[in-house]
Parts: C-alpha cells; structure tokens; sequence
C-alpha cells in the first residue's frame, strides 16, 4: 500500500476536479510562472510566523485564509500540482493584500509581488475564457472611481440628501432594498461630506522660510469625498515652510486597476502622472492616502518593460506619505490645544506596505494636550482594502466590526488613520455599531490644532 | 490497516461531520486539503483525507468518536508551525485543526494562572496580559503564530526558557481528549497535588497520548528590572568558555545566546544593526530580577567576559537598545534567507561544558564538505542550531547537507547530548530514535503509549520508530524555519 500514490493530488483517479473545476481549469492556459517571478515563491520558507497577523486568518483560522496557505495554493497551480478549482479562487479572492504578512515575515517574502502578478494571471484567463468583467467593475471601479470629477458629480444628489437629512430616512426606510447592493454598500459607506470646497489651487506659497517645494497627489475618489483633507495637508505643508503646486493634468494612481488584475488599464494614468510631476524643481510628491503612496512607490513592481525606467525613478524617489515627509522634515510643532484622547489606527498600505508606523504618532504627539491611546490590533486591517468593502462585504464587514470593538475598548473620542479606503469603512462601521468618535486623518488634526480650532465632537 | 481514502467510509463520515460542524468547518475538497501536507518541516507532505476545525471540546469528542466508530486514523493540528513534521499525516486520515479553539477562558492574576483554549497564540496570551504585571513565560521564537496546544504537544523552549524553564514547567492543568473520545482531567488551578505526575507524561508526547483542549498555564510575575550585555570575542572558545564559567559562578541569565562570525555578517548585511563583523562571536546575555543585586550580577558577568579575552563589552543602555539587540537575534534566521536561497536548521544539544569541542566538529564537518554552516544559538543551555547553507537546485551537495547533518547530530550524541533541543522528534528525528535510546527505553515508551493509544488511531507512526519509517526517504534536505 503506498499512501502517497492514493493521495497525491498529482494522482488523478483521487484528486479529479468536479466537473466546474475541469471547465474552469481547461478553457484557456494561461501561464503563471510567466507572471509570478518563481524566485518569490522560493523565499518562503514555510515557517508560518506570518498566519496569526493575516486578517481573514485569524478569522476563520483556515490554513488556506492565510499568507502561507495562499503561496502554498499558487505555487501548487503555478506548478500544475493541483487544478485552480473555485474554492482555490475563492480563498485568493479573500486576501484583502493588506501586506501584514511582509511585516511579520522573517525571511522577507514579497507576498505582494506574489499575488498581485498572480491576480494579474488570473484576469488574464478570464479574459481569454470570454468571461466579462461585471457592470459594477466595468462602470463603477474602473470609470467612474478613477475621475475625480465624475465621482464629485456622481455625488451631488448625496450631498443634497445628506445635508436634508434624506439619506439617513432613506437607509432606514425599505426603499434601499431598490438599490443594487453593491450601490448601497456605497451608499451607506459615505461618510459626511460636509461643504462643497472648491479644488485646491495650482500654486500655495510657503508660510515663513521657504524649507521645501512639494508637489500634492490628490488622487480620484480622495479628492472627491475627502477634499478636505487634501486642504489641510496643503495648509500643513505650507504652515512648515512648504511651497505647494498642485499639478492640474495628474490622475489616479491606477491601484484599482492593478489590485483587480488590471494592469494594462493602470498604465495611462501611470504615463499621465509621470508627465504631471516632472518639473524637476520639485523636492517631493507627497501623497496623503496610504494606498495611492504605496502604488505610486511601487510603479516599477507593474511597469518593469513597459515605461522609461529611469524617468519612472525618478518619479518614484520623490514620492513621499506626508507624514514621512513631515517627520523627516522635522514638524514646526502647532500650538492649538487640543484636549482630547486619541486612538490611531495603522493604515495597511502605510504600515505594511510603506513600513510607515511611527511618523503619524510622532506628529501627532506634537499637538498639545492630546493624548494618544495606543489601540489594541492597531495593525490589523479594518476591512476596507481598497475596493474589498465592496467585492467581500461579509468578511469586510466582519473585520470592521472587530476594529470598532477595539476603538471601544480605548475609549478614545477622536479616531484617526490616515487612508481614505479605511476611513470610509470605519465611518460606515461605526455608524453601524454605534460609535460616537470623530473619525478623521492626522493631518485634519494635526491642521485643527495649527488653526487654533477643535475637532468637532 | 487501509487508508481512509481505500475504504468506502469516506462520504459518510464527511456527511456525519458536516451534520456535525457545518460545511464550512469541514474541508473536503482535494485543493483545500493541499496545504495542509505539511507544516514547517516540508520535507515530507501527506495530504490528509479530511479536515476538520472544532470550536468546542465537544465537537473534538465527537469527532474522535466518530474516527473510532468508522476505524480511522486522526492527529491533531495547531498552528503547523513545527520544524520536525509534528503534524504530518502518516496514513492521511482526519486531520483535527484546533485554530478556531481561541478563546482565552479565564485570567486569574490573583492566582497567577490562565485557561486558556488550545488554540490560543502564545503572544496573544502574552498580550492579554499586558499591564497586568504577569505574562506567560515560555517565549519559543516562533511565538507571535504557534499555538499553546502546540507548544505543550512538544514541551516548546524559547530564549528565556534557560531560566523560566520549558512548557512543562508552567503547565497547571489539562483537560485531554482520550484515543476513544473519553475526557480526561489532570490538575486545575492548583496543579497536581498527589499521585504520579501525569501532566508531565502528557507534555510533549506531541499529539500521541490524547487532544488538550483546555490548558491551565501558570502565570509568572514580570521581573522588576533587566539588563542586557553583549559581548563580543575574537576567539569561539573564549566565548563558550564564558559562557560556561557564568553559570559555573551561580548566575542563571534569563537568556545566554550566541551569534558566530557568519551569521553576524549576515544580520549586518541585511539590517545594518552595528555589530562587529570582523569578530569571531557575539554573545547576548540577559540577566533580570530584583533590582538590587542586578548591577553586581551584571559587573560579575562582565568581569567574566573581560577575564575570557572579550574584546568589547557593552551594556544596553536603555530600553530601545535593548530591543534593538533581541531584534537582531530573533531576526537573524530572516537575514539568512537573504544570503542563501535554502538552508536547512539542525537542533542538537549537548551539555555546555562540551560547546567549544561541538562548535570546533561543526566547523570540521563544514570544511569536509565544503559547506558553508553558521550558528546562532541557545548557549545557555548547550542548545546548538547550526545552520548549513546550500543551493536545492544542486543534488550533489543536497547530498552533502544531509550527510554533514546526520554527522553533527551523531558528534552530539557522542558528547553525550541529544538530537533534539526543542523542535521535537515529529517525522524527522525518527531514525535517530534508536540511537539515542537503548531497547529498554524505547519498549517502556511503547507501553507508556499503549496505554494512551492502545488502537494506534491516534496520530499514528509518530513520536517512536516503526517498521514505517523505512518509507520515508529522505531526498534532500528541508528549508527550515526560524525557531
């Protein structure tokens, strides 16, 4: 008897896929090894220290909702060990690529240059399987989201209804089971959209002594619903003697693009950015949302043949998250009182992706009479994950939950992460489980306190 | 005995199971049952016929029940983070997953003890426990993701292990699932009070005695200060030799570790932390307790170093240098993924008067095959991890590693040591078996195991060698993980 011949999934009496699986697996051959650099895959050990700081698996406590479990699946397909059967789709699709296990890996596994070239290949089979993007990738994600513009218009009637107070008579009514869900996880994922400030201008002098010129990245949907904060941080800039420009022709950094599969939609805005940046005067391109800094520093993982190299460099070696700037920098400390408790709340795409964690701590114990409560799993994601609130909402939704409990326990009356996606999440969740904190992004802070005014309680 | 997946049983114990857990607590599928072949040790991979995750002891008695019922194998599974193929499925079978079993049930700093559920990560206990001042002592470096069901299935160690002592030591009370589903109950909040010391005969029999599904851990009081030395010598011997001596004066460090010239370079190369890298050992001593005495334990210690050649002798001077020195430490197997594409770990022991002779056979056996090994160990307890570089691609000196591991784990035994320190026997130390016990041994650890597992249901094959062993063929060595 030889266990292994009855058991290995190479043996296909035992391990034949169901009849989906075969259909899935046998349309089209798209090859992984040609996507996935087969080194990344040799890097990992096999140790396991990352299981326990991936979200979905401390979760669901699955080997196959973890990182090691997931590199596991993907070698496994990408050397024909096993047939991509739905449930290994499934588990994949689940990743929220928050990157916590880069953080906790001691043999530095890129689990990102993993998955995402991975993602990449899956696409591409559906492609060549004549599967179609849905409506709601197609119109909503990939058109509407990119254009600041189309997103601030498609927004108007929210911004009517909220300041009447519809919305929320609307979301409590049985009329929001017209809309389509994924619209009304939109819908309810709104945080308020306060005044409608005109877009920043082109140009902002420094206050004082000139320290720096800086270009800010104001991106699509943050500029849309968080124009505020891009108002702040440019504010903040010029408070510590930064002159600020504010390229009109820049556009979405494409990360949406890139973390469904899509790279080859990502690449114009790609090319439209580096056009919009290159003034060399420029000493920095500071981004303020955690995921548009992590694409922008990592263009050159997406577009290795396909751009100027060296231009794309350059761009990249100016691209800096304002509170990495700032720290660096060295902050002119604000005065304005704030007395208040704070919790923070690490961003993924700042703490992992860019090992940012201790910059926005450091700014924020700057201003005077806060107090910041360190939060309890600050690094676990909060289950927003760039478009996941709306591909995974169960599990998003589940993860966003285990967040605010954590807040809670703080007692905190401000909370703050410095990422759009996560702030959108944690006011949809909030509002859900009833929590009352002011929820906003360091630097609306941090410009509070410069300001001399209080966070709204 | 047939295998689960030659028999008919299948597709109604999956029915009686998903009854049983719902289907999303019972994996079936062939692509889902994949990763679990193997844990941290990958030499091997066996993929298990079913996988199962309880919440509850009651689900873990059913499920045996059940495995008996139909006459099928069944082991237990934690984090899967072993270095020696403690969770590997023998003959496939019920693979019993206790990840969701994660509650911690009870906190009683009062009286200094936590139940906690097996599936529990050591750190998180630990963290659970911030601010209380107590925290739970054995810290195995693999500590934020192993599991305290896994760390008592093989009596975890970890650096502070030297003077806190291993798992078993801090273990009050077992709630055990028995081979025939029956639960079994050894101490409490108290301990054992009377009678044979049974929980140590449980701690460590790696999954072949029974399930814990309930732990009772002694909590330890956080020491009211620490100091941590790093000394740095031009001479191996000088340093073990130190080492030696310090605790020959009556000092038991809380942790005594070494870093050798290669892997020093290596945690240099990679993180850039400002060690020597032209120095032949480093060696990190920590000390804590009461505060007073502490500053004369720390001058006896450096006095030591310096009496043994230390060439350099600093002390952290305040709390982020010390982090800053236990980070190199437990990051310095990360930085040799970086300088080799594969390694592979040995754990062999042996008693710390013989470490300069151990290390000196090391670095012979690294000349005779033209292998490069670096060590990074436990020198507080004679605990050494030498690490053997090589490229899998080349089968000849894949080869080698094996041979040069099997002659390093033989020196430790000459030297009147042992062929594991703490990763456990699993599936890899099998064949060493025989030759670190006599026949007397290993037959009354047979009968020892009969009576836990008189059907042999339960993670067959593992812990003591059988006719079965033979099967395993080692074709090269494992990738292993930092511990």
């Amino acid at each position: 008897m030889s266990v292994k011949e009855s058991l290995n999934v190479e043996a296909p009496q035992l391990s034949a896929p169901t009849s989906t699986e075969k259909k899935s697996c046998s349309q089209s051959a798209v090859s992984f090894d040609t996507k996935v650099n087969y080194d990344r895959f040799l890097d990992c050990i096999h140790c396991g220290l990352c299981t326990a700081t991936c979200p979905t698996y401390v979760e669901l406590g699955n080997e196959n909702d973890g990182p090691r479990g997931r590199i596991h699946l993907m070698r496994a397909v990408t050397d024909e060990r096993v047939e991509l059967s739905p449930q290994i789709r499934q588990h994949l699709d689940l990743c929220l690529d928050c990157r916590a296990c880069e953080t906790a890996c001691p043999s530095g596994v890129k689990y990102g240059e993993i998955i995402e070239p991975f993602r990449s290949a899956l696409a591409e089979k559906d492609r060549n399987d004549g599967k179609k993007l849905d409506l709601f990738h197609r119109l909503i994600l990939f058109k509407l989201f990119p254009s600041a513009k189309l997103t601030r218009l498609s927004l108007i009637p929210a911004r009517i209804a909220q300041s009447i107070k519809l919305d929320q008579w609307f979301l409590n009514s049985p009329l929001k089971k017209l809309l389509p869900k994924k619209i009304l996880a939109l819908t309810e994922m709104l945080p308020p959209l306060g005044a409608n400030l005109p877009s920043l201008p082109t140009h902002l002098p420094a206050k004082g002594k000139q320290r720096a010129k800086v270009a800010l990245f104001t991106g699509c949907v943050a500029d849309a619903v968080f124009r505020s904060t891009h108002w702040a941080t440019a504010r903040v800039l010029q408070e510590n003697g930064c002159e600020v420009v504010v390229p009109k022709n820049q556009t979405c950094c494409g990360a949406i693009h890139v973390h469904s599969g899509q790279e080859d939609q990502a690449r114009p805005y790609l090319e439209a950015n580096l056009t919009a940046f290159e003034d060399p005067s420029i000493d920095a391109i500071i981004v303020n949302v955690a995921g548009c800094g992590a694409m922008l520093k990592e263009y050159h993982h997406h577009f290795k043949e396909t751009t100027d190299q060296k231009r794309l460099k350059t761009f990249m070696s100016k691209v800096k998250d304002v509170h990495e700037f700032l720290d660096e920098l060295g902050v002119i400390p604000p005065k304005g009182r704030i007395e208040a408790t704070a919790t923070y709340h690490d961003a993924c795409h700042l703490r992992h992706a860019q090992q940012i964690a201790a910059a926005p701590r450091n700014l924020l114990n700057q201003i005077p009479g806060l107090k910041l409560i360190p939060l309890p799993e600050s690094e676990l994601c909060c289950g927003a994950a760039g478009t996941y609130n709306l591909t995974q909402p169960e599990m998003a939704n589940r993860l966003g939950v285990r967040k605010i409990e954590n807040v809670k326990r703080t007692d905190a009356e401000l909370l703050l992460a410095a990422n759009a996606g996560c702030l959108l999440q944690l006011h949809k969740v909030a509002k859900q489980q009833h929590l009352n904190s002011w929820i906003g992004h360091p630097i609306d802070l941090l410009d509070l306190s410069y300001q001399q005014k209080q966070p709204k309680l | 005995m047939e295998t689960l997946s030659q028999t008919s049983s299948l597709p109604l114990l999956e029915a009686k199971f998903t009854e049983l857990l719902g289907k999303d607590r019972v994996l079936t599928s062939p692509s889902e049952r994949l990763v679990y072949e193997c844990d941290g040790f990958t030499l091997e991979k066996n993929i298990p016929d079913l996988v199962v995750l309880p919440e509850t002891t009651e689900e873990v008695v059913a499920i045996v029940k059940l495995c008996n019922e139909y006459q099928v194998p069944f082991l237990p599974r934690g984090a899967g983070t072993s270095l020696a193929g403690g969770c590997f499925p023998f003959d496939g079978g019920v693979m019993i997953v206790l990840t969701r079993m994660k509650k911690i049930i009870e906190l009683q700093v009062r009286d200094r003890y936590a139940v906690v559920q097996p599936g529990v990560i050591n750190s998180a206990l630990t963290r659970a426990l911030q601010g209380t001042g107590y925290h739970y002592a054995p810290d195995p470096s693999s500590q934020i993701a192993c599991t305290i069901g896994g760390n008592v299935a093989t009596n975890s160690g970890g650096p502070h292990t030297l003077k806190y002592g291993v798992t078993v030591n801090h273990i009050l009370g077992l709630e055990i699932v028995l081979h025939d589903g029956s639960i079994l109950e050894l101490g409490g909040p108290t301990g054992e009070q009377f009678g044979p010391d049974l929980i140590s005969v449980f701690v460590g029999s790696e999954g072949t005695f029974g399930i814990c599904t309930k732990v009772w851990v002694r909590l330890t009081p956080d020491p009211e200060a620490r100091k941590t030395v790093l000394a740095v010598f031009d001479d191996m011997d000088n340093a073990t030799e130190a080492i030696s001596e310090i605790i020959g004066q009556g000092i038991i460090p809380a942790a005594m570790e070494m870093m050798d010239q290669g892997i020093t370079q290596a945690v240099e190369e990679a993180f850039h932390f400002g060690f020597p890298t032209d120095a032949k050992a480093v060696v990190i001593i920590e000390i804590d307790g009461l505060q007073a005495g502490l500053q004369e334990q720390q001058d006896a210690i450096l006095k030591i170093c310096q009496d043994f050649g230390a060439r350099e002798v600093r002390h952290a001077q305040t709390e982020a240098e010390r982090l800053q020195i236990w980070q190199a430490r437990k990051k310095a197997f990360g930085a040799i993924g970086r300088l080799s594409s594969s390694f592979c770990t040995q754990d062999g022991v042996v008693p710390r008067t013989k470490l300069p002779e151990m290390l000196r056979q090391v670095a012979a056996v690294s000349e005779k095959y033209g292998l490069r090994i670096v060590n990074v160990f436990h020198a507080g307890d004679g605990n050494i991890h030498p690490i053997l570089l090589f490229d899998e691609r080349d089968e000849e000196q894949v080869r080698q590693v094996l041979e040069a591991s099997d002659e390093i784990l033989e020196t430790c035994l000459d030297l009147g040591g042992t062929v594991t320190g703490e990763h456990g026997i699993g599936i890899e130390k099998l064949s060493f078996m025989p030759r670190m016990f006599t026949e007397t041994d290993l037959a009354v650890m047979k009968n020892v195991k009969e009576v836990f597992n008189p059907s042999q249901l339960l993670s067959p094959k593992k812990k003591l060698p059988s006719e079965d062993i033979k099967e395993l063929k080692r074709l090269k060595p494992g990738r292993h993980a930092p511990h």
